[in-house]
């Protein structure tokens, strides 16, 4: 028997799945080449490539960036930038923090036994099995009701008053990225042998040298996976961004909701071409180096 | 000092877990509880919470209203009952459909060759990263009445010359339902195809040894050992799926109202946050019943650390 | 070297937690001193507490009673790595993502030696386990041969007092296996290093032991050296687990210091053995073994005591030797005959339903206590 055989009913039914996860994608791209400024109808690419920008109504008739247009015009755009920067930094330092303390509460979930152990274990699975706006207004009305008193208590004004902002954001990434780092590193160290850290302490490595030298590089791998589903979550993320965010720590998520509340601009498709151009690359690049490892060993 | 903390090994676990479960303890279990205590609070005058214990919020929940016409002093108002039931509906019919997709796709991956299989599983991947609001408006473009399906469906009837007129997908339950499944089928497909990808070819071999075709084979075989996958897959989709609100905020506009919906606009419009925070209450206790129950009878899967 | 011992375990226990809360003793007052320069082997099957015993004096895990010496001085809670003792894991523990090289030059490495004189020491140690140019491979990229020759030389290199070895060939297939052991045999026996060997192959502890440990329950059944333990069991316990024994249940009616008479009630009969078991009183149930070997077939009526009528009730060929089965009054006794003639005719051997007698050599039947 041919161990890969397939039906052709599974065949069939993958080729269409595959057509729906993709069709939405390719046409979001494709709009974002649209001469269109209200981005109804596809009315066809921008054609030349101008001095200035010529509109015949909605309808960009040449641009300096020809096609590229919109991505000419995203990128003057003073708020998208600054929600670029906002969702990198929040993502940059959540994603350390979490990747840090998470894989130290998963080496003392799989290795010690300690007091507060399932109270530990059982509060990383809350976040997976509650929705996340449970988490996300639970963590919006902690927050208010603490700054509302800090500021009445002290009488904070005008700058000094605490309010939302990326700390607050940021804090609570780390809160719902940490189980998830805290799982895979877990699951990594399921697996590990614990000879191998008898082994260097046998041959005179003590606690600290064994971790260094032997337990942390052969836990990396879990670590870095952990610490990229970390990232691409934080990166992702807009419930909880949305309850905890204030005046200028704005996402990319957020910035492009509030602006499909409102209107609906070409720049938005450029901004998702970027993006899935950027994840493209990246997912790329993994698989890559993913493959290079595997034919190595 | 460190002779003493060498040899207390429980105290070396604690020390390393602090810094989690003491960041776990400030923002999940305190904000809890605080939603509960605000949940049995009143809304003040000026969208704030007065702290007292009453369970007026829950008696609105459930239908009894004190808005009533004239005459009355209680009367039924099955608003939120409605919107409950319907976020229910919803996520249940969402998990099912999800199933249905992601299962013969995780089973193409799992019986492709070796080599190949990393590459089908970025091609989910990729999807899957590519942001979440992204991919809902990606969804607002295809269903618009002027979007790329009417559009095509325009051509198509052009050419065989049929009156075609525009239809109104936008806004409407079935654009909820499209959009949360789209949304979740990864998380659905990379647990199956985790649990799918570990049952062992002599397996496969046995069956057919043993005399079962390949539909029993698969009946018998494949899908129990499937089932740890599509268990956590479940947890994975129908979770989110009842709490979501941008969805159904963007594809549904006010057509079609999710519990996700009524709490949002608690908290931002309405600012009733003890009513939201009771409502908040009620969507937890609902998904970790759902989950409860269903993870008795099937078991948690290590499957859901996969995705 | 301060002691006449390499290393003493005195009156040690270690009770393990069972997750279902319950406390069980995996090592139950162990005494055993090994000698400095010895290959002493701890034998027993799984769970015997072999393993536990190797791990306290690797320091790995500590006692929970009682003391483990090395060279004299009590260990208490000194971590492994202040342990004058080396380990070869059972898994052989290689780091994956270090080569040979890093492998072996860690141990040197935690001492602080200098580059020059670690390249030299592993340099020499690769030589010693025949491994020279393997320097810069990962130790996936070796056979499980060469793994565990790596796993030698790595603990080797930092000249331990003492090398502690846990099932060191487990993983190895057999043939792989008996060189080996000669191998490693020699190696003791070149560098003069204490082995301690832990194994639950008894060919394997018979062949490379100078002297073996044979466990069960958490508990020291005999020391002794190889001989002594299979030609002078000092119970039944160790006589069934080395080798094969038949045993026949009795009752002491006369005892002396080298001989015993022990009346059989299923035979009927009174055989003369060697009383072996300490503390042996007359009147005492106990137990007499004899090995299937050791066990003379004659198909005359011999005149001698120790002997008794059985009926053959089948032979099995098996090279070198055929095992003959035999019953008498429903106790089934297995008989060893070397094959020592080359024939072919099967007409010779023993038919089943033959009747033939056993003849029982006093000094080869052992009157052991019933425990």
């Amino acid at each position: 028997m041919n161990p890969f055989k397939r039906s052709p009913f599974v065949i069939i039914s993958t080729v269409l799945v595959y057509i729906f996860l993709y069709a939405p994608i390719v046409v979001l791209v494709l709009y974002s080449f649209n001469s269109s400024r209200v981005n109804i109808t596809f009315e066809g690419f921008i054609p030349t490539f101008s001095e200035r920008v010529v509109m015949d109504g909605s309808t960009v008739v040449s641009s300096p960036c020809g096609p590229f247009h919109w991505f000419c015009d995203l990128s003057k755009n003073r708020e998208v930038m600054s929600a670029a920067k906002n969702t990198l930094t929040i993502a940059f330092i959540a994603t350390i923090v979490s990747t840090i303390i998470g894989t130290m509460a998963a080496i003392a979930l799989q290795r010690y036994d300690f007091r507060l152990k399932s109270f530990s274990q059982l509060s990383l699975y809350v976040p997976i099995v509650i929705p996340e706006i449970v988490m996300g207004i639970g963590i919006l009305t902690l927050i208010s009701q603490v700054f509302g008193w800090v500021n009445t208590t002290f009488a904070l004004s005008g700058d000094a008053r605490l309010s939302m902002g990326l700390f607050t954001v940021t804090i609570s990434h780390i809160a719902f990225m940490v189980p998830f780092v805290t799982l895979v590193v877990q699951a990594r160290l399921q697996g590990f042998d614990k000879s191998f850290e008898e082994a260097a302490m046998d041959l005179g490595a003590n606690e600290w040298t064994t971790f260094r030298r032997v337990t942390f590089p052969m836990i990396l791998p879990g670590v870095l996976s952990g610490a990229l589903l970390a990232f691409t979550l934080s990166l992702d993320d807009f419930v909880i961004t949305f309850f905890t965010n204030g005046p200028g720590s704005t996402t990319l998520p957020i910035y492009v909701y509030g602006l499909l509340r409102r209107i609906i601009t070409p720049q938005v498709n450029a901004l998702s071409t970027v993006w899935i151009l950027i994840v493209f690359t990246v997912v790329l690049l993994l698989q890559i180096v993913q493959s290079r490892e595997q034919s190595k060993s | 000092m460190l002779k003493r903390l060498r040899e207390n090994k429980s105290a070396q676990g604690t020390l390393l877990a602090l810094p989690t479960t003491f960041w776990m303890f400030i923002l999940l279990i305190i904000p809890l509880i605080l939603t509960a205590i605000v949940s049995f609070g009143k809304r003040s005058p000026d969208g704030n919470v007065i702290y007292t214990f009453s369970l007026d919020n829950y008696i609105r929940l459930i239908g009894i209203s004190s808005d009533c016409p004239a005459g009355q002093t209680t009367c039924f108002n099955p608003l939120y009952v409605q919107i409950l039931w319907r976020s229910l509906t919803l996520a249940f019919n969402s998990t099912v459909l999800v199933i249905m997709l992601a299962y013969p796709l995780a089973y193409f991956i799992a019986r492709s060759h070796p080599n190949r299989r990393t590459t089908f599983l970025f091609m989910v991947l990729i999807p899957l990263w590519t942001n979440f609001v992204i991919r809902v408006y990606a969804w607002m473009m295809l269903l618009r009445k002027e979007g790329a399906i009417n559009a095509v469906l325009g051509w198509v009837a052009h050419l065989l010359h049929i009156n075609f007129v525009p239809l109104e997908m936008l806004y409407t339950p079935g654009a909820v339902l499209v959009g949360m499944v789209y949304e979740f089928l990864p998380f659905m497909i990379l647990p199956i195809y985790t649990s799918l990808e570990k049952i062992d070819n002599s397996l496969y071999e046995a069956a057919a040894d043993l005399g079962a075709n390949p539909f029993r084979t698969f009946l018998r075989v494949t899908l129990p050992l499937s089932m740890p996958g599509v268990v956590a897959g479940t947890i994975l989709v129908f979770i989110p799926v009842m709490g979501t609100f941008i969805v159904s905020d963007l594809l549904g506009g006010k057509q079609v109202i999710l519990i996700g919906n009524l709490i949002q606009r608690q908290f931002l419009d309405a600012r009733d946050p003890a009513f939201g925070s009771a409502s908040s209450l009620i969507l937890m206790v609902m998904t970790l019943i759902v989950t409860y129950f269903y993870t008795r009878k099937f078991g948690f899967g290590e499957e859901i650390v996969a995705a | 070297m301060t002691s006449e011992f390499a290393v003493e375990l005195r009156d040690v226990v270690k009770r393990f937690v069972t997750p279902e809360g319950n406390e069980i003793a995996a090592v139950d007052h162990v005494t055993m001193q090994i000698k400095n320069g010895e290959f002493f082997s701890m034998l027993g099957s799984s769970g015997c507490g072999k393993t536990t015993s190797l791990r306290m004096i690797a320091g790995f895990e500590w006692t929970t009673e009682g003391e483990v010496y090395i060279e004299g001085n009590p260990m208490g809670h000194t971590p492994p790595f202040q342990r004058k003792v080396n380990t070869v894991f059972q898994s052989y523990a290689l780091f994956q993502h270090m080569t040979v090289f890093q492998n072996i030059a860690f141990g040197l490495e935690m001492e602080g030696a200098k580059e020059d004189e670690i390249k030299q020491r592993v340099g020499r140690a690769l030589e010693m386990v025949q491994l020279t140019g393997m320097e810069r491979r990962k130790p996936k990229q070796l056979s499980g041969g060469q793994q565990q020759r790596v796993a030698v030389a790595r603990a080797l290199v930092k000249t331990p007092d003492v090398l502690l070895l846990d099932e060191p060939l487990g993983a190895l297939d057999l043939k792989l296996r008996k060189e080996m052991q000669l191998e490693l045999k020699a190696l003791q026996q070149q560098l003069g290093i204490t082995f301690i060997y832990v194994t639950h192959d008894q060919e394997e502890a018979l062949t490379m032991s100078d002297r073996i440990a044979v466990m069960s329950n958490g508990r020291v059944q005999q020391i002794g050296t190889p001989v002594e333990i299979y030609e002078r069991p000092s119970n039944k316990f160790v006589a069934d687990f080395i080798g094969e024994s038949n045993f026949l249940d009795g009752q002491i009616k006369s005892l002396s210091k080298d001989e015993a008479q022990v009346f059989i009630p299923a035979l009927n009969t009174e055989l003369r053995g060697i009383p072996i078991s300490q503390g042996l009183v007359k009147g005492e149930d106990v137990v007499v073994s004899i090995r299937p070997e050791k066990i003379r077939i004659t198909e005359k009526n011999a005149k001698n005591d120790n002997f008794f009528k059985a009926k053959v009730t089948n032979t099995v060929y098996i090279g070198a030797d055929t095992h003959v089965y035999t019953e008498s009054q429903g106790v089934k006794i297995k008989v060893l005959e070397q094959n020592h003639i080359s024939r072919l005719d099967t007409s010779s051997f023993y038919t089943v339903g033959q009747e033939v007698g056993l003849v029982l050599m006093p000094e080869n039947t052992l009157v052991l206590k019933k425990v």
